[in-house]
């Protein structure tokens, strides 16, 4: 695979064909929960709403384990994966404070304080300075 | 003859239609975000349009991960409030244009601008809170007093269309709008953004100088702002940043020189900055 300019980007998943092809039936699966008759299906019976869809086993892990970076890691899109967030009845910035290791309270107050800086978070070399 | 008198740019913030659906915009968190809206509502009643044409992204709504336009013009009669995960917004169900939007869809088209055309579609935040924005609490009962044309963008998934493809995309709607023989008052609205990003270890990224730049660019400078290449969008402004291209397709549809009326800009709102302008055209 050829190097992407984007792939220097600290802390982010672009959503390109690549992840797509590969998230295509986590999110397929994720979007679904848009719909009430698939979040019962869900509720009833979490596994076998999954096997409706062509998804690898560590798609099916990080579902079951709410591992909400692992998701995006394995394809999934965060339009996609916050629609189990929503199922789970969480807020969109808790979701966002998990992802990036922050407690619910520490992340809201860094919104409220301007959000997070972008000096320091433009480039993976400035991570690894860290 | 159908003219764009106005150029309306607008976040689409979901949390903002929560704000608005639970009524607590007077609350300190949510005030100033609505206080920079007061102005534009008062604008809005004294300058009302006939039809909205609105540049907006949808959130895997209407189309999932099967099916990804580039560009898709809302050609129904109506477009209905979707279920988003937690039931449907309690606004009223959106009027289309139908005669005007399908005058479009044959002139840019034939202007080389190859548009998915829908006659059926349900329309999520990414339309329905910028006109909650601009026409304040409405019912499913109520009338938006306006119809509306949705232009879907894609900026889920990578590459979304450039800057400069949108801003030549707005020259043509221009051109289309121009040539449609009814008196028509038009707004044209570019909505998302601004810096965001909603994912992953860098989520909750704020750029406020590279925002207000990028708001003085658009309105006064825009052949600088068509420039700008989607790894600057994604670098500087955040992975979801990159909406931002739908405020060029707004901007190309206006007058080179336009008059900036007003302008807003607060953060947070939930994760994202909140940007919203409008300017005036003078033909």
């Amino acid at each position: 695979m050829t190097e992407k300019d984007y792939d220097d980007i600290p802390g982010t998943f672009v959503f390109d064909a690549d992840r797509s092809r590969e998230g295509y039936w986590l999110n397929q699966f994720c979007i679904s929960l848009g719909k009430e008759v698939n979040r019962q299906a869900f509720r009833d019976d979490p596994e076998a709403h999954m096997a409706k869809f062509k998804m690898t086993e560590d798609q099916k892990q990080a579902v079951r384990d709410r591992a909400w970076n692992r998701l995006l890691e394995l394809g999934g899109n965060i339009y996609y994966t916050s629609k189990l967030g929503a199922f789970d009845g969480i807020v969109f910035q808790d979701l966002a404070a998990m992802m990036s290791g922050m407690s619910r309270d520490d992340y809201r107050k860094m919104m409220v304080d301007g959000g997070r800086p972008i000096e320091g978070n433009r480039s993976k070399s400035e991570w690894e300075k860290k | 003859m159908a003219r764009i008198t106005a150029g309306i740019a607008c976040s689409h913030v979901p949390a903002i239609g929560v704000a608005m659906d639970q009524h607590i915009t007077e609350q300190p968190y949510w005030q100033p975000v609505f206080k920079g809206f007061e102005f534009s509502r008062k604008w809005n009643e004294d300058n009302k349009p006939d039809v909205v044409f609105l540049v907006y992204n949808d959130h895997c709504t209407a189309f999932d991960a099967s099916v990804i336009p580039t560009f898709a013009l809302g050609c129904a009669a109506e477009f209905t409030p979707a279920d988003e995960g937690w039931g449907p917004r309690p606004v009223p169900v959106v009027k289309g244009h139908q005669k005007l939007a399908s005058h479009i869809a044959q002139s840019v088209i034939l202007d080389e601008f190859d548009l998915t055309i829908m006659n059926e579609m349900e329309v999520d935040h990414g339309l329905t809170v910028p006109l909650s924005v601009m026409y304040g609490d409405k019912t499913p009962e109520d009338d938006w007093g306006v119809q509306v044309i949705p232009l879907a963008v894609n900026v889920v998934q990578y590459p979304a269309p450039t800057a400069n493809r949108c801003y030549n995309l707005g020259r043509a709607i221009r051109r289309a709008i121009d040539s449609y023989p009814e008196d028509l008052n038009v707004h044209i609205y570019g909505t998302g953004g601004m810096s965001h990003q909603l994912q992953a270890g860098r989520a909750g990224l704020i750029n406020a100088d590279w925002d207000k730049a990028f708001m003085d660019k658009l309105v006064n400078a825009p052949e600088e702002a068509r420039k700008i290449t989607h790894l600057e969008f994604l670098r500087e402004t955040g992975s979801e940043g990159i909406e931002m291209v739908m405020w060029l397709v707004m901007r190309g549809a206006l007058d080179e020189t336009v008059t900036e009326v007003h302008r807003h800009y607060h953060v947070p709102a939930s994760n994202t900055a909140v940007g919203h302008l409008i300017l005036e055209n003078h033909a």
